[in-house]
């Protein structure tokens, strides 16, 4: 018997090849740059987190910038997405300020959603088009099926573009909406970020079947596997799976492995994950790769690196003091955010 | 006035809103071809075609989520479960999703949908085919519940749901899709969402009803007249966000309250008006509300056994006996 799956892996791109993705040396710093701004404000909000100074639950984003940053850039920034409680990067990488991002984690009033929102919905700007940041793994791929049913009704050339987990695999939502999504061939990219556990238990514990991109194009997407920790590759895989959806080519699906650097939520010290296995991922995480790779192709030196950790360091210190002093919504004003009235 | 049938006022105002506004689609199972398994979408894929009426696969959770992703891009869609039980299966996008993202995003985003089903006690359909739960919405702030009791009223709330910018969940009776029959106007109309409405006016004792006991009330308050007790009948139809003070100024008047839904007793719409009342309006109550509900059992099949369970107008009426005696 044959086994018909088809996924179509993409391979790490070599330093040579950048070019002819036509990636010139202000865009691959500027998606270092933006790599690296996550990572260091997620470690400003982990230690935030530590000295008191922030609470309530926070899922880092560290470990897996580059899935962001590669879908990001691939995308249109027009392209509706849906992000998940793991959503700090994503709102980063989309282009949401610091600042505003800070805030809503401090609870306040000049956040993303006002501070009523928190950590887990902090990535919901309509502005950035982001209408959608939900905490319930899983459900968001109903709903970016659903907003890919919309975008195809009024025969936009947008694409809808739908974040979550390696977890989201085993709920019914993924089931039932990549079914959905496949059956009506709506416009949607999927993204299924393996970072290899789902909250504290190995995927590989749970999970039957040869993989999770196995499941999707069982339920006939489009479907890709790409190692998530190389942005370059991550661009290619999600412009290749792009470009099949805007195209009218029906829904893709994306799996790309990553590994959480740390636990599940900030406070998990993720003691459960073997030591080696942590030790094979950070030999690969994917900063000192891209970093690496941008020096040796001669696009980056430390000069810049160092100019470039300034000036995020600069925009992570005014966004803590800024959420550190700016107001509360009053308590009455909750009242006003629950119908639309008239 | 021309008379409809609750399910030809509910495909009317269906019909009448996709004509208006194209925004407007629909999407559930077995709703485009075979015209909705109750006949509420009859003819609507031959007017509108396949991309606003579609037939989806047997999945309530996509169909309740993928509303809520087409109202976040600004659609208007009208999702239909076909029984109020299946709802269960897309509670998490209903109640965590629909009801919760304008609030949860501080108020940026808006989701003009509606989700329709039909609960089928009193068609012998057993315990998982006869569910009435809109007062579990109660605690789901965020979303409006509508329900309807008239064909008059099925139509007017209906376009109303769909013209408002919040997600509405709107539970139809099925007993009453076929076997009720009402004056339906011509003209345009809408109904308000949020209001009650006295169906009938009188001096004794309120009524308060929703939905299918609406037309029960109604049966009771006419036996009662003739006992010489004055009933008034006040009917929600919207319990979410509900018209407290309709109720209070009925009671106002009557001093007394019974309060007939499908709910079973324990936690039930009657329970929250009770509470309600009794918070806001005792100094004039002369006496404790009562309140008329199906026993807190799961539903029994057994057609007698079923007949038992529910609320009717002797049911009703009893209690209004009990209340003036």
């Amino acid at each position: 018997m044959r086994l018909c799956m088809s996924i179509e892996v993409v391979g790490e791109v070599p330093v040579s090849s950048y070019g002819e993705l036509g990636l010139g040396h202000d865009i691959l710093v500027g998606m270092l740059r933006d790599m690296l701004l996550i990572r260091r404000f997620e470690e400003r909000v982990e230690r935030l987190f530590l000295e008191g100074k922030l609470i309530g639950p926070s899922h880092l984003y560290l470990g897996q910038e580059a899935v962001a940053v590669g879908v990001m850039r691939a995308i249109r920034r027009d392209d509706p997405v849906v992000s998940t409680y793991r959503g700090h990067g994503h709102a980063l990488a989309r282009g949401v300020p610091p600042r505003a991002v800070m805030a809503e984690l401090f609870g306040k009033a000049a956040g993303t959603c006002k501070g009523v929102g928190g950590s887990m919905h902090v990535a919901m700007s309509v502005e950035h088009n982001i209408p959608m940041a939900t905490a319930i793994v899983g459900s968001g791929i109903p709903i970016g099926a659903g907003i890919g049913l919309a975008l195809k009704y009024r025969g936009e050339d947008r694409i809808a573009v739908v974040f979550f987990g390696d977890g989201a695999a085993n709920t019914g939502a993924f089931a039932e909406g990549l079914n959905l999504a496949a059956a009506w061939k709506l416009p949607v990219l999927f993204i299924c970020e393996n970072n290899q556990y789902s909250e504290f238990t190995p995927i590989r514990s749970v999970f039957a079947g040869e993989s999770i991109a196995a499941r999707a194009s069982a339920y006939g997407l489009k479907t890709f596997q790409a190692f998530g920790n190389d942005v370059i590759t991550v661009y290619k895989t999600a412009k290749i799976a792009s470009e099949h959806v805007r195209g009218g080519g029906g829904p893709a699906f994306i799996e790309f492995q990553t590994y959480r650097m740390k636990g599940h939520g900030v406070y998990d010290t993720a003691w459960y994950r073997p030591k080696e296995e942590v030790e094979e991922w950070m030999k690969r995480e994917p900063i000192s790769l891209f970093t690496s790779k941008l020096k040796q192709a001669g696009v980056i030196d430390d000069g810049k690196l160092r100019e470039i950790e300034e000036e995020i360091k600069e925009i992570i210190d005014e966004a803590v003091e800024e959420a550190e002093k700016s107001p509360y919504l009053p308590f009455q004003e909750l009242y006003n955010l629950v119908y639309v009235e008239g | 006035m021309r008379e409809l049938s609750f399910a030809e006022a509910l495909n009317e105002a269906l019909r009448e809103e996709m004509r208006r506004d194209d925004s407007v689609i629909i999407f559930g199972e077995d709703v485009a071809k075979p015209g909705g398994v109750y006949k509420v979408t009859k003819g609507l894929l031959e007017e509108f075609g396949p991309e606003r009426v579609r037939d989806t696969p047997i999945s309530e959770a996509a169909i309740v989520g993928a509303a809520v992703g087409a109202a976040l891009m600004g659609l208007r869609p009208v999702a239909e479960i076909m029984y109020m039980d299946f709802l269960t299966i897309g509670l998490d996008q209903l109640v965590t999703h629909a009801a919760k993202a304008r609030f949860m995003s501080g108020g940026q985003v808006k989701l003009p949908m509606v989700v329709r089903c039909q609960y089928s006690l009193g068609r012998v359909h057993g315990s998982q085919h006869s569910q009435f739960f809109p007062s579990w919405f109660l605690q789901a702030p965020g979303l409006k519940v509508v329900l309807p009791g008239t064909p008059r009223d099925a139509k007017g709330l209906l376009k109303s749901a769909i013209r408002d910018d919040n997600p509405v969940l709107f539970v139809e009776s099925g007993v009453l899709y076929h076997r009720m029959k009402g004056p339906v106007p011509e003209e345009e109309y809408l109904v308000p969402l949020g209001k009650a409405d006295v169906k009938r006016r009188g001096d004794d004792v309120t009524v308060v009803a929703v939905s299918r006991t609406v037309r029960e009330a109604l049966a009771a308050a006419e036996k009662l007249e003739e006992e010489g007790v004055s009933v008034e009948v006040v009917d929600l139809m919207t319990i979410q966000p509900m018209d407290k003070e309709a109720i209070v100024e009925s009671v106002k008047k009557t001093n007394r309250l019974v309060i007939a839904d499908d709910s079973v007793k324990t936690g039930g719409i009657s329970a929250e008006v009770a509470a309600m009342v009794v918070e806001e309006a005792f100094d004039y109550l002369d006496a404790p509300p009562v309140r008329v509900n199906s026993p807190t059992l799961p539903v029994p099949f057994s057609p007698p056994l079923e007949r038992e369970y529910m609320v009717d107008s002797e049911k009703i009426a009893d209690a209004v006996r009990r209340l003036v005696k």
